[in-house]
């Protein structure tokens, strides 16, 4: 993303880049104004009983989040940065991948879309394998085994133990 | 008040053979969950709120009880080996149990760890044996003003105590509560947020919220940042204590308690100030200080004992108040079965609530015997290939999120949630203030409304109970704290 347009334009994005954390106050102003308008517009009844109604609270948490949007702004615009979570398995010191995150959307998403018309075990197991693949797992002998067995135990174990129904789909009627 | 008489019924529920089974079930999945790395037990106990649906309550509380204790003992296994620690709690674990791992005294350490978690977690029960049924009694009596004020102190500690940044910590409160608004207003059947959608107006499922912001934020965002080459464990053999360990340690185990039970009740102590007051008073009174920072043992005992005595499930059940994010979701699994935790909770399920605790007692036998001889065994977990992990842990969220209500629509809400705990981990926003908001703001709100129909509209209704009172001086002492952090003590332990 770098070299293109002019350096004026260039600083600019790169002082974007800096700020993204900016984008989070935008989207709290907008869930703010959101919640604001939705309860500005809304049609209070008769049936309200006492003195508080349903948009007292809607109305505070919308203003809070229009003041805390504001505050953040300010936050981020002296130089204070939100810092990004720790962990284990997590390296801070290279980029996000966004490819690895995407895919998992999407397989999941699939997964989802899929659970109706194949059934839970089917489209759970691709749900497992799916996601493994998109990490980096290229087993192909073992990853799609495991993943066939977990779905199936899992539909087992809440169908027909904990009596949690999930669609077993055309896959469970052959068996 | 015959708190004893009640335990050793509580001992009659906890000791059936379904009730052992239970219990067995929570250690063992706790203690993997708190060694593979990248769950924590507040994830864990989401990812299994699906089983609400289908057991009775005294088996599934017993089960994420022991979860929860469980995810400490294996928490700490991983910080002394791996120098990474998962939960909070298990910070100060690692900093003088990986440099004894490193010298090749891991087994000592493990030890260390496995009998402070055990004295800590049976000095806490007994505490809150003691101390449960009187402050129970004491609460008996509080009308909706108390119960207001002490959901404004749960929503201020959290905010204001935990994490780096107050501002932040605020934006993820109100974020819980805009979501605990969706739906119908539970007491004019007002439609808030819904945009007209039928899905919406029943409201977002705490469950969808907890496994949407815990597993499937925490795995989006693990994915993103995945480390290339996994860290390498210490090997370690069995632990075991030489003379010599005991008597640096002992003492150090029974302080703990002192520490950690009264800093895990309040709200917002949790377990993590708790450990780090612990470690602090350790390294003063020891009288090994050059072993310090290279392997101190008693570093590693009086934090750990401190951690599993922390008094926070002695909140939870008499006051309904989550200190930290297990407690959240236990609670939110109480609302599943429409319990409500708190003074009546004693009075109306005394079968449930000493059945757990006294279920406690049994899981840190268990867990002390599980995990003594089988340390090596449940080090052999931290080897997990890490695809699997994060796919398996997107798999149990997807099938709690559906089993909620068998709704596709529910799986799309659970990974929008789901990409807000991803934004949220990478822009420094703690996830413990949305939960506990998603969790709580609904009944504060109407508390509140109630409070203020007694009064007739006038906001002394709020403040008309020496309780309450008292409860937003501390909120005052807590919103003042910049000032009172001047306190060398505190200070260190900031920096």
């Amino acid at each position: 993303m770098s070299g293109t347009g002019t350096p004026a334009a260039a600083g600019r994005r790169s002082w974007l880049r800096e700020h993204s954390e900016l984008g989070v106050c935008v989207l709290l102003l907008a869930v703010g104004a959101l919640t604001l308008f939705d309860a500005l517009t809304m049609h209070v009844e008769i049936t309200q009983r006492g003195p508080v109604g349903p948009r007292t609270m809607p109305i505070a948490v919308g203003a809070g989040l229009l003041a805390v949007a504001a505050l953040l702004a300010v936050d981020v615009l002296r130089g204070g940065r939100g810092e990004a979570e720790g962990g284990e398995d997590v390296d801070l010191s290279e980029p996000a991948d966004w490819r690895t995150v995407l895919l998992l959307a999407g397989v999941f998403l699939a997964a989802a879309a899929l659970i109706e018309p194949l059934g839970f075990p089917a489209a759970g197991a691709l749900l497992f394998w799916g996601a493994a693949y998109a990490l980096g797992s290229r087993r192909f002998d073992r990853d799609p085994l495991i993943a066939a067995v977990l779905s199936l135990v899992t539909y087992v174990v809440f169908n027909d133990l904990l009596g949690v129904p999930l669609p077993g789909g055309p896959l469970m009627g052959v068996l | 008040m015959d708190a004893f008489g009640d335990l050793l019924d509580g001992f009659g529920t906890a000791l059936t053979p379904l009730s052992l089974l239970w219990a067995a079930i929570g250690v063992l999945l706790g203690t993997a969950i708190g060694v593979l790395p990248g769950i924590g037990p507040a994830m864990a106990v989401a990812l299994l709120l699906p089983v609400t649906y289908g057991l009775d309550p005294t088996g599934a509380f017993i089960m994420f009880a022991g979860i929860y204790y469980g995810a400490m003992f294996g928490g700490s296994t991983t910080s002394i080996l791996l120098n990474t620690p998962g939960e909070s709690a298990a910070v100060v674990a690692a900093m003088e149990g990986h440099p004894m791992a490193k010298s090749g005294r891991g087994a000592q350490a493990l030890a260390a760890a496995a009998i402070g978690h055990f004295t800590g977690g049976m000095i806490g029960t007994l505490l809150l044996v003691a101390l449960a049924p009187a402050v129970a009694d004491l609460a008996v009596g509080f009308g909706a003003p108390d119960y207001f004020a002490i959901m404004v102190l749960a929503f201020i500690a959290v905010t204001s105590v935990l994490g780096a940044s107050r501002v932040r910590g605020l934006a993820s409160l109100l974020i819980g509560l805009v979501i605990g608004l969706v739906g119908l207003d539970q007491m004019t059947g007002q439609q808030r947020l819904t945009f007209g959608s039928l899905q919406l107006a029943d409201g977002i499922d705490v469950v969808i919220v907890a496994v949407g912001l815990f597993a499937i934020g925490e795995a989006l965002w693990v994915a993103a940042h995945l480390r290339r080459t996994a860290a390498e464990a210490i090997p370690v053999g069995r632990p075991w204590l030489g003379r010599d360990d005991v008597r640096r340690t002992w003492k150090a185990w029974l302080r703990g308690p002192l520490i950690g039970f009264p800093f895990g009740a309040i709200p917002a102590g949790g377990a993590e100030i708790p450990t780090f007051l612990s470690y602090v008073t350790e390294k003063r009174l020891s009288k090994h200080r050059d072993d310090w920072g290279r392997g101190a043992i008693e570093g590693v005992a009086g934090p750990e004992s401190a951690a599993s005595a922390a008094g926070t499930l002695g909140s939870m059940l008499t006051l309904g108040l989550p200190t930290t994010a297990v407690a959240a979701v236990m609670l939110a699994a109480f609302q599943q079965y429409g319990l409500q935790p708190g003074p009546l909770l004693f009075e109306r399920e005394p079968e449930l609530v000493w059945g757990l605790i006294a279920s406690l007692f049994v899981g840190m036998v268990l867990l002390l015997a599980l995990n003594l001889p089988l340390a090596p065994l449940w080090a052999k977990l931290l080897r997990i290939p890490r695809q699997y992990l994060y796919a398996g842990i997107l798999f149990f969220a997807a099938v709690g999120a559906y089993a909620v209500g068998g709704e596709v629509v529910d799986l799309v809400i659970l990974l929008i949630i789901g990409l807000v705990g991803f934004g949220m981990r990478r822009y420094g926003l703690p996830v413990l203030p949305a939960v506990i908001g998603v969790i709580l703001g609904p009944n504060a709100e109407q508390q509140l409304r109630r409070a203020l129909q007694i009064s007739d509209g006038s906001v002394s209704g709020l403040v008309n109970t020496p309780f309450a009172v008292a409860v937003y001086v501390i909120v005052a002492l807590i919103v003042l704290w910049p000032l009172l952090r001047r306190v060398p003590v505190l200070r260190r332990r900031a920096g």
